[in-house]
């Protein structure tokens, strides 16, 4: 149907004289969005995308700065050149005789590499953690202790009535979502776009996302937990202490204003970023505002959602979730899948220096980890997936250069909202995807642990 | 190898070919049935075992968005019930909700080889086909949620009968589904607009669409039958779980006419009372209207005490539950298609409603004169998982047992209820009609469900023992598409199922209608909503009805 009539479109443009192909309906992995409707025109003898209608700054700098670096090999050991062959080989091999060997990343990659991730995983005995471990963890911790009222973002789009941000900065962060889903666009029943609805920006800092509020609100660093259960108390009609100024910084006044906003509202919706879940509280946090969202449902229709940062850290969490019952933070240890965040999460493997082995696939923890887990990674044989160099990728005892889901290859990705969508790549890239690399190594594993573990 | 397999000194219970525990052999070859085979097929000996086709689940709730919550939402039901890797198979977590190879093998290790999730929004189509092909052994389909889509209520509205019909099919094509599924019709714009209303009555006009609960049910059975869909619209009716409910479930049935019509876990819709007190049961009332009416058929949705998940597209409904256990909730919308709402339960014995809930299913499962009709479900996980079905069958043929258990549960309940006065016990070939034959039927499968030449080699060979839940728990043998999947009690292969959907044709014109609404009110392309063909992996399209 429409998606095999996928619309590419060879053509010659006589000014250029250049082979060019139109990819329309095109997806853009770059941030949660996910936006779907990318008009993208490949000039096919450079393999450079020039323009991508519909894309927003990042989008832009998404598509027309990936190129292919013809000179970097697709598959090293210790910095030297070999054959996919033999780094297929030396990853399955080290992944078999690690004692705690260790996956992470998987959030910027399609599910079918991440079902492969975790079935190398789960054969191996190993330990999954993707980087929602490091971004909105806490939030799935506190789902898994209050649920959540939520939503597909085309609801926001056709009813939300009040949208309130909480501790992030889509206008930088993810520059498509008030005009895309949230706050502009002219929805079934608000048919008026923003006049519509009433925009609320929450968060310690006034950054370029209060252009667009209606109102902004700013509490003292560290005090959303405060606030948050004090806006549930009034919810529930109770008497809050007016200590509650001094100690936030919002006067008990904004806070009655905006209970009685979301009280009467007809949809609300609360967004909320790493600004409320990587601050002190952390899942405490998530819960309070999880909470409170739940609560007005007594008294409207309210949701909230993570606003999620990679292209595909919702599809980790979905597949990690169906195939171990556990979003992230899963140990295979004892022959089947267990959670404790804290204790299975990679920061905390690698910082205590428990792992022997660890596969990377796009992601780059090498730079952006604390110290002493850097320090482990350089002291354990590392593989690592990436579509770059990165200070991982260099620090790797197998490294592999793959192509770049959404750009080259097709798959599956799930937008913030759990919304699943099947990418239409650019052009071909002469590397193989991650998809290709895992499923190789787990076939590889496969064999090796049947004899290893299964032999009379 | 061959691939031709002979069980031998079987007793075999087939309905469909009105074999009744006759010793015989089935035959295999190449995945099918067949008159004989080969003097080198292999040969199983079932000499003191049962043999029957594979159980069929025609209502459950196994993959896709609301189940992936509500896995995610219980890691305190896992960590008590881990589901180790074998040589053969993957590792998971059981549960109420378990991982999906968990369920594939779980289902397996009960006998069952096909099931059908009951609900999905076809937005989500894409992650329901992902997950089933990650559960093993089964085949598997599902019903796409469409009763509550605002463009079809608004053709519905319209009277666009013939645009109706062609958006259905459009959207059973563009999701893989298997038949059109209604849930709470009516219920959502309130839910969602309405500051978490709900419609109340078959009849009530929606003063968005102007159209009431009954205009939908019978708008989409009239599709159906256009269609030719093998299934009728499977119908979740209006007020589930409210006092005094049976009377919009008759109404419901009645609205059908003397057309096709399934009614989803029906003892959920089964109460009589009034509205806001104590249920009393309408077991009878119900069970005697499906027996008169050839037309309808229903799966019981039967209550087992212990824990259970609520996960509905019936938003409102898992809001009720919530606010009787106050435990945490999920409530998820999606997008002019639906509304969904997940909610932890615990059915117990001594409770009035939830004892009371338990008999009214056993209730009607003895009054009911057709098995065909009335077939086996707990609508898993809501009226218990899965896993207890074993234990519904000793119920259901054991009445010194079904005995013990009333003496067990709360006795105000037993009193209100006619349960204590059946003594009817179901044969072995009346289970196997309850739970292959008749779900198969009921789902036009014509190759399931039976152990005839031509039909599917799903077979499932279980030691022939007094407890029947002991029996039922653990079949000696299951062979899938005439593969041996499970042998003396142990999985010795992996093994992935198909996906069963339909392909009914459409004008393509219909998308000239669509294209517009998906522009205005979807936030994702009309180009990339339609599932592509390699979602569907090993795959099967079941023939339409012929008109």
């Amino acid at each position: 149907m429409s998606e095999a009539a996928a619309t590419n479109t060879p053509a010659k443009t006589k000014e250029e004289n250049k082979n060019i192909k139109l990819v329309n309906d095109a997806t853009c992995t770059f941030c949660g969005c996910v936006c779907d409707d990318m008009d993208l025109t490949v000039d096919t003898d450079e393999n450079k995308i020039t323009k991508a209608k519909n894309a927003c700054i990042l989008g832009k700098a998404w598509f027309f700065e990936h190129t292919i670096d013809h000179e970097r090999p697709v598959a090293m050991i210790d910095g030297k050149e070999v054959s996919v062959e033999d780094a297929i080989e030396e990853a399955a091999q080290t992944l078999v005789n690690a004692k705690f060997p260790i996956t992470y990343g998987l959030s910027d990659t399609t599910c079918e590499a991440q079902k492969q991730a975790v079935a190398i995983t789960d054969l191996i005995r190993g330990n999954i953690d993707t980087t929602t471990s490091v971004c909105h963890g806490p939030s799935g911790m506190a789902f898994q202790g209050v649920g959540e009222m939520t939503m597909t973002l085309g609801e926001v789009k056709n009813r939300a009535d009040l949208v309130i941000y909480w501790g992030g900065n889509p206008a930088e962060s993810h520059p498509r979502h008030f005009g895309r889903y949230s706050v502009m666009p002219k929805g079934m029943f608000v048919p008026n776009g923003k006049k519509d609805r009433y925009i609320v920006l929450v968060d310690v800092r006034k950054t370029k996302s209060a252009g667009v509020a209606n109102e902004f609100i700013q509490p003292k660093p560290g005090k959303d937990f405060e606030i948050l259960w004090a806006l549930r108390a009034l919810v529930k009609g109770k008497k809050i202490n007016n200590s509650i100024e001094k100690e936030t910084g919002v006067s008990i006044e904004t806070l009655e204003n905006l209970v009685d906003r979301m009280k009467n509202c007809q949809f609300g919706v609360l967004f909320f970023g790493m600004g409320l879940t990587m601050t002190r509280g952390r899942h405490f946090n998530s819960g309070a505002l999880l909470s409170l969202a739940t609560d007005l449902n007594e008294y409207t229709h309210f949701v909230a959602k993570p606003v999620r940062g990679h292209g595909n850290v919702t599809g980790a969490d979905n597949v990690v979730s169906w195939q171990t019952g556990y979003p992230f933070g899963v140990n295979f240890s004892y022959g089947f899948p267990r959670f404790n965040p804290g204790e299975f999460t990679t920061t905390d493997l690698l910082s205590r220096g428990e792992v022997d082995a660890a596969m990377i696939i796009a992601s780059d923890p090498g730079s952006n980890f604390p110290k002493a887990a850097i320090e482990h990674m350089h002291k354990i044989p590392v593989i690592s997936l990436d579509t770059k160099p990165t200070a991982t990728s260099k620090l790797a005892h197998v490294a592999f250069a793959t192509s770049t889901y959404g750009i080259n290859t097709s798959g599956t990705v799930y937008r913030m909202d759990d919304v699943p969508i099947t990418l239409r790549p650019a052009f071909e890239s002469p590397f193989p995807s991650d998809e290709e690399i895992l499923t190789a190594i787990k076939n590889r594993v496969h064999e090796l642990v049947k004899a290893k573990r299964y032999r009379n | 190898m061959s691939n031709e397999l002979r069980i031998t000194n079987g007793k075999v219970y087939d309905p469909v070919n009105n074999i009744d525990g006759e010793i015989r052999d089935i035959c295999i070859k190449d995945g099918r049935i067949v008159e004989s085979v080969s003097d080198d097929a292999r040969i199983i000996n079932a000499h003191g075992n049962v043999v029957m086709a594979g159980g069929v689940d025609i209502h459950c709730h196994i993959a896709g968005p609301k189940v992936n919550l509500a896995r995610k939402l219980q890691p305190e039901d896992h960590r008590l019930d881990p589901h180790p890797a074998t040589e053969h198979t993957r590792s998971g977590v059981g549960g109420v909700v378990p991982s999906t190879f968990a369920t594939g093998y779980r289902y397996a290790t009960l006998g069952y080889t096909t099931a059908f999730d009951a609900a999905v929004p076809p937005l989500a189509a894409r992650h329901v086909l992902e997950e089933l092909h990650d559960t093993p052994v089964i085949d598997k389909g599902y019903y796409a949620v469409l009763g509550n889509h605002i463009f079809l209520q608004q053709l519905i509205k319209e009277g666009r009968k013939e645009e109706l019909k062609e958006a259905i099919a459009w959207w059973l094509n563009a999701c893989k589904g298997y038949t059109t599924k209604i849930v709470n019709p009516g219920g959502d714009e309130p839910w969602k607009g309405k500051k978490n209303s709900n419609v109340r009555d078959i009849d009530e006009k929606s003063d968005v669409f102007d159209i009431s609960p009954r205009d939908i049910i019978d708008a989409f059975i009239d599709v159906a039958d256009d269609l030719g869909l093998p299934h009728p619209p499977h119908v979740h009716c209006n007020n589930l779980g409210h006092s005094g409910n049976f009377e919009t479930t008759i109404e419901t049935m009645k609205t059908a006419g003397d057309r096709r019509l399934h009614i989803a876990h029906i003892q959920f819709h089964s109460y009589a009372g009034k509205l806001g007190e104590n249920p009393l049961s309408a077991g009878r009332e119900i069970v005697e209207y499906v027996n008169d009416h050839p037309n309808i058929s229903c799966d019981v949705g039967q209550v087992m005490f212990g824990k259970s998940t609520i996960m509905t597209a019936d938003a409102p409904s898992a809001h009720m539950t919530q606010a009787y256990t106050h435990t945490k909730w999920i409530n998820a919308d999606t997008e002019n298609e639906s509304g969904c709402g997940v909610a932890p339960y615990n059915y117990q014995e001594h409770v009035y409603t939830n004892a009371l809930q338990w008999a009214i299913g056993l209730e009607i499962f003895l009054l009911s004169k057709d098995p065909w009709r009335i077939v086996f479900s707990t609508d898993s996980p809501n009226g218990a998982s899965f896993t207890s079905y074993p234990k519904l069958i000793k119920l259901l043929m054991d009445k010194d047992f079904r005995n013990e258990e009333i003496s067990r549960v709360n006795q105000k309940a037993m009193n209100k209820s006619i349960l204590r006065e059946l003594k009817r016990e179901y044969t072995l070939s009346e289970i196997a009609i309850i739970t292959r034959a008749g779900p198969a039927k009921c789902l036009g499968l014509a190759n399931k469900g039976h152990l005839g030449v031509g039909a599917d080699a799903d077979i499932t060979i279980y030691d022939d023992q007094e407890d029947k839940e002991l029996m039922f728990n653990a079949p000696r043998y299951v062979i899938k598409s005439g593969q041996p999947v499970i042998e003396d009690h142990e999985f010795t292969t992996d093994y992935y199922g198909k996906t069963l959907h339909v392909q009914p044709e459409f004008d393509p014109s219909i998308e000239n209608s669509l294209r517009p609404f998906f522009e205005d009110y979807y936030s994702i392309r009309f180009n990339n909503y339609a599932v592509s063909d390699h979602y569907l992996h090993d795959h099967e399209f079941i023939p339409l009805r012929k008109s």
